[in-house]
């Protein structure tokens, strides 16, 4: 068993009331089902989407990330799985490719 | 935990309500932006952590901050409401200001501001009603179209064209000024009363998407109630109609999601709770001397909840209550609608007499139940051939295939046709 990453990518802004409650309702179930399987390792944490990013030697600092939406990491979570294949698959219930985000699925190297 | 089935669509309206206290109604599409945002973070948040205890707390809090953020921002001192621009002169006054716009009562009183500011006389009717949707029952513009049938860009247009009136509002709806709000109660009570019968009558096929339109409809109407000026018997009436039909909406289509017709109706399925409910707020609209359309379809539709099936309602009555409605709302649906109970009470010859005379009926060419209630007298004196004809062009007229099918299947009954053998 190994431990991977899930990046989620990607939200929907201009969705109406109802369509933002049915999403997150989607989120809950799919969460409970991660966990259920007994393969959630660390909740993680929802990001907010104001940052400051500092960058090159002049160590710059911009407020950020200004990506655009759906380039922004909304949060991540650490999940188990067998390999890089199931963590994949794990991944493919997950309601942010509804409102045209993704999941990068990224395992953890443990030293 | 609270009811939280179409929580974000209800704490839209009353946030936006609060917040456009805050704001002014020129800056409405602030508030929204407000709300939307508080949305996007419970989305996130409570995908992650779970839907808190206090879901509504939770939104509200969030949009709280984020008013505070703006005004705290802010230069210059808003002036749509005086008394709130002396208040947030000093920035240690403006946390304890922004508190007192969301306690409880104040609230509630933000909400039936929205109201009668949504019924602004500069607007249509129809304008007021998706405006009433929109900002009070969260419903985006797709889903009003929806709702509606109409195109999304027909809908669109409404909606912007309509928020520009409010936006030129320089002051806010004075709730508390028993002329004003007097003045408005009758537009507010028709927009209440289109809601719901978009709701009951409506095109859409979703049964769903009506009844939500219903239950909008009776949840603003018992918020109207809660106002020293909105609780009026004529809003009494107005809430009565609304329990006492929608106690039948359950009744209206069968387990395959058919439209039945009433007499037809498995009337054990019709809601008690709101029957009951219904004939103590008819009980309540009858303090007083006012006598509106309201109280008179709450009383047909009282008579249709006491009965036990079709020949046992008193159609008497409901002939007399119709000829009285018509005085009060000369319209064609109304004439239809007594034409009908006329040929209950006194056999489909009469009742197609009443059908072919009603006063303005050139304006039901269109409308399919016109040409089923013709068909139905047919039927009944026997003149298979022409209740086949009068329920085919009920059916070419179908707004939805729920309409359709439901002709169709009328049609199947009326037999085979004698030239098809």
């Amino acid at each position: 068993m190994s431990e991977f990453a899930f990046l989620f990518r990607g939200r929907d802004t201009t969705a109406s009331p109802e369509q933002m409650q049915r999403t997150m309702e989607k989120w809950t179930v799919w969460f409970k089902q991660i966990e259920g399987q007994g393969r959630l390792r660390e909740p993680g944490h929802p990001l907010e989407h104001a940052g400051r990013v500092i960058k090159g030697r002049e160590r710059i600092v911009t407020d950020g990330p200004f990506a655009e939406a759906k380039d922004v990491i909304g949060g991540y979570i650490v999940i188990e799985a067998k390999d890089l294949d199931h963590a994949a698959e794990l991944a493919q219930g997950c309601p942010i490719f509804d409102v045209g985000g993704s999941v990068e699925v990224r395992p953890i190297e443990r030293i | 935990m609270e009811d939280i089935e179409h929580l974000f669509r209800r704490e839209s309206g009353r946030l936006v309500s609060i917040l456009s206290r805050i704001f002014g109604m020129r800056d409405l599409a602030l508030a929204e932006d407000v709300v939307q945002e508080a949305f996007c973070r419970a989305l996130e948040v409570w995908s992650f952590r779970g839907v808190p205890e206090n879901p509504s707390a939770w939104l509200m809090a969030t949009a709280k901050n984020k008013a505070f953020d703006i005004l705290r921002r802010r230069q210059t001192a808003l002036s749509f409401e005086s008394e709130l621009a002396y208040k947030i002169d000093t920035e240690s006054s403006l946390a304890p200001t922004i508190e007192q716009f969301f306690e409880p009562k104040a609230i509630q009183d933000d909400v039936l501001r929205m109201m009668f500011s949504c019924c602004d006389p500069g607007l249509k009717e129809e304008a007021q009603v998706a405006l009433i949707l929109h900002i009070l029952c969260g419903f985006s513009v797709s889903e009003i179209s929806e709702a509606f049938v109409s195109p999304h860009s027909t809908i669109e247009k409404r909606i912007t064209r309509s928020k520009k009136v409010l936006a030129a509002c320089e002051k806010l709806f004075n709730i508390t000024s028993p002329q004003e709000t007097s003045l408005r109660l009758r537009a507010v009570h028709r927009a209440l009363y289109l809601l719901f019968n978009e709701g009951y009558h409506g095109s859409s096929q979703e049964a769903a998407i009506r009844a939500d339109l219903c239950r909008e409809a009776m949840r603003l109407t018992s918020i109207l109630l809660t106002h020293p000026q909105g609780r009026t018997p004529t809003t009494y009436a107005l809430a009565a109609l609304m329990s006492l039909n929608s106690a039948r909406l359950p009744g209206r289509v069968d387990g395959s999601g058919n439209l039945q017709s009433i007499s037809k109706q498995d009337r054990t399925k019709w809601d008690r709770t709101l029957i009951s409910d219904g004939m103590s707020l008819l009980e309540q609209s009858a303090a007083g001397t006012a006598l509106s359309e309201y109280h008179i379809e709450a009383a047909i539709a009282s008579i249709h909840v006491r009965a036990t099936d079709t020949d046992q309602t008193d159609w008497k009555t409901i002939v007399t209550l119709y000829d009285r409605l018509l005085a009060l709302r000369r319209s064609p649906i109304v004439g239809l609608n007594r034409a009908i109970a006329v040929a209950q009470l006194e056999g489909p010859e009469r009742g197609i007499r009443e059908l072919e005379s009603i006063v303005d009926r050139d304006r039901l060419v269109g409308y399919p139940f016109y040409f089923a209630a013709l068909a139905e007298c047919e039927l009944l004196r026997g003149c298979l051939g022409a209740a086949r004809d009068r329920f085919r062009a009920a059916a070419s007229l179908a707004r939805n295939p729920m309409e359709r099918s439901f002709f169709e299947q009328r049609l199947s009954e009326c037999g085979i046709e004698d030239d098809a053998i």
